[in-house]
């Protein structure tokens, strides 16, 4: 494994990848506008010098279409080939934001046929495809909330969320202005209508739920947890980050659902990408329907139009449509499956989950033993004894070539391994992944040395993160420049 | 049998039998059997991959291929072959957030880049690991700023600012009761007026926003801003949705400014009818606790040797919960590969041969349609996109692109009822001379024939 060090070591002055052809006159900006620094620190390199850079860069990634992901509620399935190829369609990929509706036909067909799908797969009566990202459909989500019970005259403060909830809900409520009340889960690891009850009052806007929650668990009194939240005047948010546990098998709009977001990232398969781009998409009933985003699409008699009239919306979350090169990915992964295919992916990846549950269980503890859905939690308990701890199973993980489940997640599990093997994993695949985690179980307790020091075969061992976040080193400087701070300090 | 499913009927017994369960419907048993009755998808059946592709070739199609001289937020450029071949590469599309670094150098040191081009881009110390777009990143840096000076109460937006961006910085403001909007005017530059700024800006003033360039293609003067907000005491953020401009002009960070965001699209990345794209966002290292999103640093391993973690990480959401920096949790981690390779590959010469080029075209063409009587609005410096008052405007652009198949810029009037009859116009090198001389020529005759002249 060669060293490959950072673009700007690289290269030789006058050197560049990208021959632009020079221009036959020059423009001079008024001089105080002009940048005078000639671009110090940018790099001159070849094309082939550039190339083999990020090669090499690329080969220091473990990912999904190299090797198994199982990392919980992530939902790292397989990326289909093909979408690639169809985002990169020159009508779809060249196309510009700005051009009129009449020429964008194609583009706004698959907006609506998205839209479509989702409010099918959701039971819910309309959608908004522009947030970027889960976090963002979750702030669009509780902004919805926040409008509709102002148009209502009600004054209403907090938000209900279970302890087992993801990190962004209760950063997402407090954008909104709301306080959060967390909320006890029970033994068994689920909601309880008696401490919702308990909790509620006029005050509440909303509970927000995960559904099956970060546990793996399917909420199983959902539907009377929602009665009691409409009964005070409340409304119910689903966290739909895990809905690869219910296509065809359960829709929010029936349980009591409100609002909720996708992850087209994870359920619709469109590649993480190292964090990004995703969608979060927002499915509401319909008397949230007003409050949505502009611009709105709306069928009128030459075609498909963008509508831009405000009304009560509560504006936009961001430029423009929204991450569209994601969802031509997401709509094509789901015509590709079509309904009866999707139902499938449930199945297959709550079958998976349960397979690799079965044979872990005695390995490892399982905190709640109540039947899960696409994932399932296990923690560090039984190795405490030879000191090999969830971090060091992970780690070790790594060395027999997977990557490591979501770890110390959630919060209300100590030493928590989340596990989400997907449905495109086959059952050899997972026969490999428990043969190494029981492997890694058994050298716990006969050498724990070894797993507690893993990895032992990346490219760079445990790095120092305290010494990150103590000298943070979060840029490279040219070296004239290395020594000191910048002026402005 | 479905697509992407590996399982046969062999499979599915034998793992059935290690779970002991005598189905796959029992597995579900939990969700109550009314739930699943009503969940049946009434939706069509899955299409062979050949179909898929024709069927998407023909939604393509019906886009039509219009030329298109509108930037607004989204600007078209050329893109190195090289950049999309290491955006396809699987091994960075199908990772996830570099939660295991040992097995994630590569997306951690490609950020790395990321936030050292971006510093030295912008002129500023330091970066973030990217964030949505430019319009939620601009409304970060007001919630940044919010939580650098606290207690202030205004947000002075420049009415030049990208219409866009100035809805989702009072969408996002619209829950905080601490927090008022209001908007400066421009000059008859196309200039964010600063002489406004310091009439107005009092010590409640948490920030003024301003476009660098702004919607109009021109160049705020940002110094002027920034002496006038900080003789109050509140922060400079600039706003830039063409960062190819930050190759030729004097960069934030030499002009005062506290926050620097912007949009990255025009960096490696296609139009995408607006998206994906990415935000850029960058500050003084003095304010980096304050700074929303992902980060990554350097630092060792046991053996000492060079790597990369994601860093700072107690501002972010897992731990601080409520009262976390953002509510972001991710980053546009493979749009800012995009940037890394482009940069890369245009590298300090090829950027400023791009600028100094996309600069000329768009001064070319303002100077031709001027000689053909079609004035430009504002006389503000600008770099390649810029204002002509044309009569009539809103009809001509939809003639255009009706019946000459070339959408002739973005027609002001849809986002400022006082420049109706203007149209904004962006130049870039993906524009040939033939097509810009049609531009020249269709605009010619629409212009008024007093002053029209060949």
């Amino acid at each position: 494994m060669h060293d490959e060090p950072l673009i700007f070591e690289r290269g030789s002055r006058g050197r560049t990848g990208w021959d632009v052809p020079a221009s036959t006159e020059t423009v001079a900006l008024p001089a105080e506008l002009r940048r005078d620094d000639d671009l110090a620190g940018f790099p001159e390199v070849g094309e082939l010098e550039v190339l083999r850079h990020f090669l090499r860069l690329s080969q220091w990634n473990y990912s999904a279409a190299t090797g198994m992901y199982p990392l919980g509620s992530c939902t790292m399935k397989y990326n289909p080939i093909v979408n690639e190829a169809i985002a990169r369609l020159p009508g779809f990929a060249r196309l510009h934001p700005l051009v009129p509706d009449h020429l964008a036909q194609g583009a706004l067909a698959v907006v609506a046929e998205l839209e479509d799908w989702l409010k099918a797969v959701s039971g819910l009566d309309a959608v908004c495809l522009q947030p970027a990202a889960g976090a963002q459909g979750e702030l669009l989500g509780m902004l919805l909330v926040r409008a509709y019970h102002r148009d209502r005259g009600a004054k209403r403060t907090r938000v209900l969320i279970p302890a087992s909830a993801h990190g962004t809900n209760p950063a997402s409520s407090a954008l909104c202005g709301y306080t959060v009340t967390e909320l006890p889960i029970s033994e068994r690891g689920t909601l309880e209508p008696e401490r919702v009850a308990e909790a509620m009052d006029d005050s509440v806007a909303a509970l927000m739920v995960t559904n099956p929650n970060t546990l793996g668990l399917f909420e199983t009194e959902i539907e009377r947890v929602a009665a009691l939240v409409h009964e005070r005047g409340g409304l119910v948010y689903m966290d739909g980050a895990n809905m690869n546990a219910l296509m065809g098998v359960a829709r929010p709009g029936d349980m009591g659902v409100d609002v909720m977001q996708f992850n087209l990232h994870k359920t619709f398969s469109t590649p993480h990408g190292g964090g990004g781009p995703g969608a979060g998409p927002v499915a509401v009933r319909g008397m949230l329907a007003d409050y949505l985003p502009v611009p709105r699409l709306v069928r009128g008699p030459d075609g498909l139009r963008w509508d831009e009239q405000p009304g009560k919306s509560v504006g936009r979350v961001r430029s423009f449509y929204g991450n569209f090169g994601i969802l031509v990915r997401a709509l094509a992964y789901m015509l590709r499956l079509g309904g009866p295919g999707l139902r499938d992916v449930t199945r297959y990846a709550v079958l998976n989950a349960a397979y690799v549950r079965a044979q872990l269980v005695g390995d490892f503890h399982l905190p709640y033993d109540a039947p899960s859905m696409h994932e399932c939690v296990f923690s560090d308990r039984l190795q405490q004894s030879s000191g090999v701890q969830t971090m060091d199973i992970a780690k070790r993980l790594l060395d027999y070539g997977f990557y490591a489940p979501t770890i110390y997640f959630p919060l209300v599990v100590k030493g928590a391994m989340m596990i989400e093997p997907t449905e495109t994993e086959s059952r050899e695949t997972l026969d490999e992944f428990v043969a190494a985690m029981r492997a890694i179980a058994r050298e716990a307790r006969e050498d724990p040395a070894r797993v507690r020091a893993a990895p032992h075969t990346t490219r760079v061992g445990r790095l120092d993160e305290t010494r990150a976040a103590r000298r943070p080193v979060l840029r490279w400087r040219p070296p004239a420049q290395a020594p000191g701070r910048t002026k402005e300090n | 049998m479905s697509a992407y499913l590996p399982h046969t009927s062999d499979d599915v017994a034998a793992m059935l039998a290690a779970i002991g369960a005598p189905s796959i419907e029992a597995l579900f048993a939990q969700v109550p059997a009314g739930l699943r009755e009503r969940a049946r998808l009434d939706l069509p059946t899955g299409l062979a991959e050949p179909e898929l592709r024709r069927r998407f070739e023909a939604l393509a199609a019906r886009n039509g291929d219009a030329v298109v001289f509108a930037g607004g937020g989204m600007y078209p450029h050329d893109v190195p072959a090289v950049v999309d071949h290491v955006l396809q590469r699987s091994e960075f599309a199908t990772a996830y957030t570099p939660y295991q670094p040992e097995v994630s150098q590569g997306t951690l040191q490609a950020i790395f880049e990321f936030q050292t081009f971006v510093a030295l881009l912008t002129g500023m110390d330091v970066a973030n690991a990217s964030m949505y777009d430019g319009a939620s990143a601009t409304a970060e840096a007001v919630l940044m700023a919010r939580r650098v000076l606290p207690g202030r109460r205004t947000v002075w937006l420049s009415r030049a600012l990208h219409p866009h961006y100035r809805e989702v910085v009072a969408t996002y403001v619209q829950a905080l009761d601490d927090i008022v909007v209001r908007e400066l005017p421009w000059n008859a530059e196309g200039r964010t007026d600063a002489a406004a700024v310091a009439a107005k800006a009092a010590d409640d003033t948490l920030c003024v926003v301003a476009g660098y360039p702004n919607v109009f293609g021109v160049f705020d003067d940002l110094s002027a801003l920034a002496g006038a907000v900080h003789r109050v005491g509140g922060l400079v953020i600039s706003v830039t949705t063409e960062p190819l401009a930050l190759a030729v002009v004097r960069p934030p960070g030499a002009c005062d400014v506290d926050i620097a965001v912007g949009e990255g699209q025009s960096f490696g990345l296609p139009v995408s009818y607006g998206g994906p794209g990415l935000g850029l966002f960058a500050t003084r290292d003095r304010l980096v606790r304050s700074m929303p999103g992902r980060i990554v640093g350097e630092t060792v391993d046991a053996r000492g040797r060079r790597g990369y973690v994601l860093t700072l990480a107690t501002r972010e959401q897992h731990i601080r919960r409520e009262r976390a920096t953002s509510n972001i949790c991710t980053n546009q981690g493979l749009c800012s590969l995009a940037v890394t390779v482009y940069l890369s590959m245009l590298g300090r010469r090829g950027l400023q041969a791009l600028a100094a080029r996309n600069h000329a075209a768009a001064h070319d063409t303002a100077a031709r349609l001027a000689r053909a009587g079609l004035a430009g609005v504002f006389a503000g410096p600008f770099f390649n996109e810029f204002v002509v008052r044309v009569p009539d405007a809103p009809a001509v652009w939809e003639r255009l692109a009706r019946n000459d198949g070339l959408v002739a810029g973005v027609p002001l009037g849809r986002w400022y009822p006082e420049l109706s009859d203007a149209l904004l116009l962006c130049v870039t090198e993906t524009h040939t001379e033939s097509q810009i001389a049609r531009l020249v020529d269709v605009l010619a005759a629409a212009a008024p024939p007093a002053r029209a002249r060949a």
